[in-house]
């Protein structure tokens, strides 16, 4: 008997679980359809049209193909089919990826101590300088970006006030440069660096600070010793947050770049635009989207063996 | 411990804010603390004893006065150039290093190499009883072990002055008890001067060669435990360390090092040193248990009513009413033979021992 009943709890428990098990689906399913109609949906749709032909004007042709992935790195000679390594291809993909990294350093250089500042502000004049941060997101990208346009172009500001004061005779051209597109690109994502940096030094102990001092050690070496260490996971979080957008940038590209210099992201419009080719643009999608996912894998992988060697 | 100063503040101001947000935390301060000795600050909570420490150590600087360490000024050094350690109250350890990390970041700091720096934190983890726990990280240690990282990492670069933010008040008493006499053996050991951060009077007392009692930004008085105790300048010293009798007695007569009292009950009394006074009032204390009681009414000093009676093992203190109102604790050490002589009620004489009465300044 006793064994009997104990069989009908089990039994009740089981069917109590299943009853909760339904009813967390239930519950996620507005944000698994978002995932699935917003994410995974046009994702998968990107990898499908990849290995698809290419249409004559545009679109794509239901036979599989894999021309798309093809193109992504190697070129075919128009006249005599000869196989060669696409350098125009290579060359962007090259450019976005020291750009990116440029954007990233540029503004893990200017975030940290900016977000360093605000960290040690009195608490109630933190949250000022907070917003202050994120004012430009209030504006529209394409406007912020014609602004920096207003400021570098050969008779913006910057060369106007240096011609006037004599420290040059012709304007420097810088719109249109591969500086003028970093130079977006940090303005642009610098908040991105900020937010997570401050997030990490608004909880760092400032007496562990104290303590680097009072053991000897400069300003510099507290920095490199103490504060850096400590704050790391806001840097790596900033840095990943600027350099995944960076890398895929197409506005700031656009308008900074004035079409020559181009990044993956104009690459990418251009296939599904002028170039008419939708396998290729998908292709150099899911390409970017790999080679995002497999940097970030690496640094995962590669951040839980040092913390494991320091818990050993 | 020689006679040479170590610390010397000279007339040591400190005001945090501006004009209306002003805070004075230290005024006027003036200290010499003795190389090798174990000194302690002592005083209520805000009273300054974390500022002073703090300007010692260079992370604040003095608004006015000057700090010298063995005759040269150092107010102007970032503390990384001041031969001066802290054991920080919250102990502050690196969370990204390990036990031995923490002790060799000062001697890495200070340029040292590889092979000193392993032996001194090898030699500093046996000093504290910490091997075993060397390559743990430091969140994974107990208080009292942290607190031992904390004063090994201190005195691992040999500093000539160790500062301590009341570094024994996160730990529970039994931990406490035994930390205090670490401490005492480290400083015996070492030879360094330690500046001692308290607010514990008891801890105050057992633990220091000197002491300063602080309160509201000033140091009241400086001397060792024996001499504050027994002969407080000022009421609040008095007040604050041990237990007293406050009296307002007429002031009869000075004679050299001695002062002729009449106590509130027409008795005569006298006590050691001169007393000044305008208007022929003086302030005096005298401690519980310098008093007894008596039923001889030419010997007692002081005549009361007893209120109550409290045993509390060792002793028994008599809570007693005098005629103009004042109330008085008379403290007995209890001895076998001794009874419950005295009932509350019962009208009492109070014998003063000679020297216990103690002039205050204010
Ligand atoms: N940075 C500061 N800004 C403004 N006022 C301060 C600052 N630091 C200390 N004070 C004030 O100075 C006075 C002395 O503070 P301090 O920390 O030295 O006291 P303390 O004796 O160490 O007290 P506790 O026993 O509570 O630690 C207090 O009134 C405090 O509010
Ligand atoms: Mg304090």
């Amino acid at each position: 008997m006793a064994d009997n009943s104990q069989r009908n709890d089990s039994v009740f428990e089981a069917a109590a679980h299943r009853a909760r098990v339904r009813r967390n689906w239930l519950l996620s399913t507005p944000a698994l359809i978002i995932l699935v109609l917003a994410a995974s949906g046009p994702l998968l749709v990107m990898l499908a049209y990849s290995f698809l032909q290419a249409g004559d004007y545009g679109g794509v042709e239901y036979r599989f193909s894999t021309e798309g992935w093809f193109q992504v790195f190697l070129a075919r000679d128009i006249f005599d089919d000869t196989v060669s390594v696409a350098d125009a291809h290579l060359s962007i993909f090259w450019r976005s990826a020291r750009l990116s990294f440029l954007t990233t350093v540029t503004a893990l250089a200017l975030g940290f101590p900016t977000a360093y500042f605000i960290a040690t502000r009195p608490r109630s004049s933190r949250n000022l300088w907070l917003f202050l941060v994120t004012v430009p997101f209030w504006t529209n990208l394409l406007i912020r970006t014609f602004a920096i346009m207003e400021v570098i172009k050969n008779q913006g500001i910057v060369n106007t006030l240096l011609m006037s004061a004599g420290v040059i005779s012709e304007p420097i051209q810088m719109l249109y440069t591969d500086f003028a597109i970093m130079l977006g690109m940090t303005y642009v994502y610098l908040p991105l660096m900020i937010l997570p940096v401050y997030a990490s030094m608004e909880k760092l102990d400032f007496r562990l600070v104290e303590a680097g001092y009072d053991l000897y050690a400069t300003r510099i070496k507290v920095l490199w010793r103490v504060i850096i260490p400590l704050v790391k996971p806001g840097i790596v979080a900033g840095c990943i947050l600027v350099f995944i957008p960076s890398l895929g940038a197409y506005v700031t590209p656009r308008v900074l770049g004035g079409g020559r210099n181009l990044m993956i992201g104009n690459l990418i419009e251009l296939q599904f635009g002028q170039g008419s080719n939708w396998p290729l643009g998908a292709a150099l999608s899911i390409f970017l989207l790999l080679v995002v996912m497999v940097a970030l894998l690496l640094y995962v992988r590669n951040s839980q063996k040092a913390n494991n060697i320091v818990r050993h | 411990m020689s006679d040479s100063v170590s610390v010397a503040i000279h007339g040591v101001s400190k005001v945090f804010g501006h004009d209306r947000n002003a805070v004075t935390a230290l005024d006027d301060v003036s200290l010499d603390i003795r190389e090798g000795e174990f000194f302690t600050l002592l005083g209520p909570s805000g009273c300054g004893k974390t500022t002073l420490l703090r300007l010692i150590a260079g992370f604040e600087h003095p608004t006015r006065g000057h700090i010298d360490l063995h005759g040269e000024e150092i107010s102007h050094l970032p503390p990384y150039r001041r031969p001066v350690n802290t054991v920080f109250q919250s102990y502050a350890l690196f969370p990204h290093m390990t036990v031995a990390e923490n002790i060799g970041f000062g001697l890495e700091m200070q340029g040292k190499s590889k092979e000193e720096t392993t032996s001194t934190v090898g030699e500093m983890l046996r000093l504290v009883q910490m091997e075993d726990l060397a390559d743990r990280r430091t969140d994974q240690i107990s208080g009292g072990q942290q607190q031992r990282v904390a004063l090994a990492r201190a005195l691992a670069p040999r500093p000539r002055v160790l500062l301590l933010d009341e570094p024994l008040s996160a730990l529970d008493y039994k931990l406490r008890k035994g930390m205090q006499i670490e401490l005492k053996r480290l400083q015996n050991e070492t030879g360094i001067t330690f500046i001692f951060v308290t607010h514990d009077q008891e801890e105050a007392l057992t633990m220091s060669d000197r002491l300063a009692v602080m309160s509201q930004g000033k140091v009241l008085q400086v001397g060792a435990p024996r001499e504050i105790y027994a002969h407080p300048a000022v009421r609040f010293v008095a007040d604050f360390i041990g237990d007293t009798n406050f009296l307002d007695a007429e002031l009869l007569e000075i004679e050299r090092d001695r002062t002729e009292l009449k106590l509130p009950s027409g008795k005569p009394v006298s006590a050691r040193g001169a007393a000044r006074s305008v208007d022929g009032k003086v302030h005096i204390a005298v401690r519980p248990e310098q008093t007894t009681l008596t039923r001889d009414a030419d010997a007692a000093h002081l005549e009361g009513h007893i209120d109550n009676v409290v045993y509390s093992g060792t002793d028994t203190h008599y809570h007693i009413t005098l005629p103009g109102g004042e109330s008085f604790v008379v403290r007995t050490q209890n001895r076998g033979d001794s009874g419950d002589e005295w009932q509350a009620g019962q009208t009492a004489g109070i014998v003063i021992e000679p020297g216990a009465v103690q002039i205050l300044a204010d």
